[in-house]
């Protein structure tokens, strides 16, 4: 059952081959069973679980024709969820129980699907490894010496292991993609405001969006379906109507043209990785795809852009934890400066200290127009040179990162060799535009992911491209063996 | 050396809306803490701030009540501070781009002068939640009920030259703000307070002296108060060849004197950058076009009206135009009444006399406007005369009805009735004979004099109800025998 698609799972569940309880049972068990290699989980919702597979089970035979009814899926710990545990996987929330649901997650309750629980994540989203937990790295499923990417490593691994059939995600700066990458699984990044932020704890107000990671680019679609969409509760949340993201997926790819950056393909990208997004570029061609080189001239800029823009949105979203109303606060403090000082020192870890001081500082007196301003300014370029871009083309196509999954400690100690790592996945999230990764082939036994970057709201086009190729493929089923069961 | 003062304000008035700035919390006074709340008053993670647009259009309405330029892009920013009764570790206000730019409005001083005072700006902004140190021993309780609640900070420019300039102008904000209904200019309730910048310089010097400022003032009288005190302890450092920090203050009504809070240095560096959960705020040209046209009327066009409506003398009219309750009241007595002229004068002198008495607005008047106007209904018609009008006016003071309940049970109707006023005055002039003789007697000028005796002693006969008018041709008449 773990390698089946959310359509082939709806069908089995009406078919009654198959209880959304059942279901449950298995992927709980399966989480029993593997999930103390991977820590992929932070909170494993059992009770709930299988009381929501029964809510779902009565709602199928009542005939809902809810896609998601009964589909056993996790979230990343940084959604709010209604009387449940969500920590951000940081000290300073250990003891965090929301009382209320995000949007996203009461979208998918609202749909029917069940909740298996919570996903481990870099603390408050702050990585790209996954080794800045509080509850402990997230291994890599298809090597357990690596690293899954992060911050979302904790969704990518337990969908790619299949200790949930799809996960949610959030996206500030490649946190969905570059995990799907490393993991080998399809994730997509909406355009920011597609889904709405309500309840989702911030790390970067401008650049965070949620979205779906799953086995497929179809499965992404029904989960995208679920959760798009307006929300007066978020006011960036845009108005600009859903599509129906699953009714163009076999659309053909005759005449699309496909822009490939040749910033995207310069030095730093490792050789193999650059095989494999050019033997996808050719099965595109194939479908009938033409392909086009172009230029995003700013990319290189997209690094410090982004290193000022989300620290000082970060040092402001979270001094809330202040220890003053929920979370963590220090023992005896000696008065209200000591309380501040030491809760905030022991309740967040070392990335998320260096990212609000630098943040702090970026957004001092006196530094303000030199660092804010100017990042500001720089943003405004690559939107320019993306908006550019796509009068020319339909999808533009790159790597998602520069290399496969890296060793776990095989960069803490180089911050410039980690933030390095998002490079070809910063200037999106700069500009608010859609992205994918879609698994395209290996690098020495570790997945690689193809990036398709879409214009603003082209989700269902991004979801169709990727569709197709995957119709085409077959890298998207590819299970690591310790999926299989070993 | 002789010292020129000079001071600029800063006005934060609470806005009127039903709800927050940011959440659908309701913004009512004196409710249970913590009641008023909701996830993003409480600065809970992943809550998210929604702009109540009724803010706005209060906001735009003052920025057209002070001739101000409306910001037709404004942007909310965040002011970065930690404090416990600030739940999110900043505030969101307006920095760069407020909503209302450069204005001015105009006040009467005492000599009658007016003078111009400019407004630099008004902006948006949310209140902090409240510390509680009482009743937590050696801990602190956090209130979040005002937490959220919109603001409108006013900025003056430093135009200000004296205490009760200060105060008149802090005396027009708050009439165009209660005129407007966008504030209910409730000083005790913390709705409207005042944070003081202030500065000397030798008179006939251009360049401004180093400035203080004093914090959340809350009363006109406190605002006059902490001036001349803050002048006398700048003037008495500066005598002395000292020199002024640059420091915020606090003022002490009790011992009526101004104390640091913090200097400079210590100040905050507030971090301020845009929002990134909120959209700047676009306006368009009819939505602001749509407000100018519908703005109430504005105590001075008001005044201007009572001159050419009522008759009423600039001094009067300002007067009764001050506040847009005094102004109402003074509209429905004069409505009842009939009579303008006789409205203005009772409201401003005898009512007034009660309200300050027992230092009362004149929305916590003992006298409604309806019952005053019938007081005043019954002097027109020389049922009473105003003698007896200020003694129903008690009466109806301490809560003993209507008018015409007073004057019915006190029997105190006016007598009309000729021939009982003759007997009466016979009477009185029998009892009198000696002085009958007397006047008799005497020139003409000397009997003038003495007419107010018999005039005295008729009213005191008749226990006031005598009318004066029919009095005087018969006591004349019997007086010449």
């Amino acid at each position: 059952m773990v390698d089946q698609s959310i359509a082939s799972l709806a069908k089995k569940l009406r078919a009654k081959e198959i209880s959304s309880v059942e279901l449950t049972q298995d992927y709980l068990a399966r989480i029993k069973q593997l999930d103390g290699q991977l820590n992929s989980y932070i909170t494993v919702t059992d009770e709930i679980a299988l009381a929501q597979a029964e809510a779902a089970d009565k709602l199928i035979a009542s005939g809902s024709t809810s896609t998601l009814a009964g589909i056993p899926i996790a979230h990343k710990d940084l959604f709010c969820t209604d009387g449940i545990l969500t920590t951000c996987a940081s000290k300073m929330l250990h003891n965090f129980v929301p009382p209320y649901e995000s949007t996203v997650t009461g979208r998918m309750l609202a749909s029917g699907a069940v909740t298996l629980g919570k996903t481990n994540m870099d603390e408050f989203a702050m990585g790209s490894s996954n080794e800045n937990s509080h509850y402990g790295a997230v291994k890599n499923p298809w090597n357990l010496d690596k690293v899954p990417g992060g911050s979302s490593g904790g969704s990518a691994a337990a969908v790619a292991a299949g200790l949930c059939v799809a996960a949610t995600g959030t996206d500030t700066g490649g946190s969905i993609r570059q995990p799907a990458s490393f993991c080998g699984i399809s994730g997509l990044k909406p355009t920011y405001g597609r889904v709405s932020r309500f309840g989702m704890i911030a790390y970067a107000s401008s650049l965070d969006q949620a979205g779906p990671m799953a086995r497929s680019a179809e499965d992404c679609a029904h989960i995208l379906q679920s959760i798009a969409g307006f929300d007066a509760s978020d006011s960036t949340c845009s108005e600009v109507a859903t599509e129906d993201y699953t009714a163009n997926l076999e659309a053909p790819l005759e005449g699309l043209t496909i822009g490939l950056p040749k910033e995207y393909f310069g030095d730093g990208l490792n050789n193999d990785v650059a095989t494999v997004i050019q033997d996808a570029v050719k099965e595109f061609e194939k479908l009938g795809a033409k392909v086009k080189e172009i230029s995003l001239p700013n990319l290189n800029l997209s690094i410090p852009s982004y290193y000022v823009i989300a620290p000082s949105e970060a040092s402001s979203n979270l001094s809330r934890f202040d220890g003053v109303r929920y979370g963590y606060r220090c023992e005896d403090p000696k008065d209200l400066m000591d309380m501040y000082k030491r809760s905030r020192g022991e309740g967040f870890g070392k990335e998320v200290q260096k990212r609000i001081m630098v943040g702090t500082y970026a957004l001092s007196e006196g530094y303000y127009d030199a660092y804010y301003l100017k990042a500001q300014r720089i943003r405004r370029l690559i939107k320019e040179d993306f908006v550019k871009a796509f009068d020319e083309v339909d999808v533009i196509m790159g790597p998602v990162a520069p290399t496969t999954a890296f060793g776990i400690g095989a960069k803490t100690d180089d911050p410039i060799a980690m933030y390095l790592e998002d490079i070809y996945t910063l200037s999106i999230n700069l500009a608010g535009i859609p992205a994918m990764s879609i698994p395209a082939g290996f690098a020495e036994g570790m997945p690689v992911g193809l990036q398709i970057m879409g214009n603003y709201f082209a989700e269902a086009k991004l979801l169709n491209v990727a569709h197709k190729f995957q119709q085409a493929t077959d890298w998207h089923t590819k299970n690591p063996s310790l999926a299989e069961g070993a | 050396m002789n010292w020129e003062v000079v001071i600029g304000l800063e006005i934060h008035a609470q806005l009127s809306t039903q709800s927050k700035l940011f959440s659908g919390a309701a913004t009512s006074f004196g409710a249970e803490p913590n009641t008023n709340t909701t996830l993003v008053d409480l600065g809970m993670p992943g809550a998210l701030p929604v702009f109540n647009k009724e803010a706005l259009r209060m906001a735009v309405m003052f920025g057209q009540a002070v001739n101000a330029e409306i910001g037709m892009t404004s942007v909310f920013a965040r002011k970065n501070y930690f404090y416990p009764d600030l739940p999110k570790g900043y505030q969101t206000s307006q920095m760069d781009h407020p909503i209302v730019g450069k204005g001015h409005l105009d006040i009467t001083l005492d000599d009658g002068t007016v003078k111009r005072v400019g407004i630099t700006r008004a902006h948006l902004e949310e209140d902090a939640g409240k510390s509680l140190h009482e009743d937590f021993q050696g801990m602190t309780g956090i209130d979040l009920n005002r937490s959220s609640t919109p603001l409108l900070e006013i900025v003056s420019e430093p135009d200000m030259r004296s205490a009760k300039e200060a105060v008149a102008y802090v005396k027009m904000i708050h009439s165009i703000v209660t005129y407007l209904g966008i504030c209910d200019g409730n000083m005790a309730e913390g709705s409207m307070r005042c944070d003081i910048n202030i500065s000397l310089r030798p008179k006939g010097q251009e360049e401004f002296g180093t400035r203080t400022e004093i914090k959340n003032v809350n009363s006109f009288r406190f605002i006059e108060r902490a001036i001349y005190t803050e002048i006398e302890r700048q003037a008495d450092i500066l005598e002395d060849g000292g020199k002024i920090t640059q420091e915020t203050r606090l003022y002490d009504p009790d011992k009526d004197e101004t104390r640091s809070m913090r200097s400079k240095e210590d100040a905050n560096d507030y971090r301020y950058f845009p929002c990134p959960d909120l959209l700047p705020i676009e306006l368009t040209q009819e939505y602001v076009n749509e407000i100018a046209a519908n703005l109430p009327e504005l105590p001075v066009q008001k005044a201007e009206r009572f001159m050419s409506e009522y008759k009423l003398s600039e001094y009067d009219a300002g007067v009764l135009s001050a506040t847009r309750a005094m102004a109402d009241y003074f509209e429905e007595v004069a409505k009842v009444a009939g009579n303008a002229k006789l409205a203005a004068n009772w409201v401003m002198g005898e009512l007034s006399k009660y309200l300050n008495t027992e230092g009362k607005e004149i929305t916590e008047s003992s006298v409604t406007a309806e019952q005053l106007g019938g007081l005043l209904v019954r002097i027109e018609d020389n049922t009473i005369n105003g003698k007896t009008a200020k003694n129903v006016l008690q009466s109806m003071w301490e809560g003993e009805g209507s008018a015409d309940q007073i004057i019915e049970a006190k029997g105190l109707k006016q007598v009309t009735d000729t021939g009982a006023i003759e007997s009466m005055i016979q009477g009185v002039l029998d009892a009198n004979a000696a002085q009958v003789e007397q006047f008799r007697a005497s020139d003409e000028d000397k009997q003038k004099k003495m007419i107010g005796f018999f005039m005295g002693q008729v009213m005191k006969a008749s226990q006031g109800k005598a009318n004066p008018g029919m009095v005087t041709p018969i006591l004349n008449k019997l007086l010449k025998g």
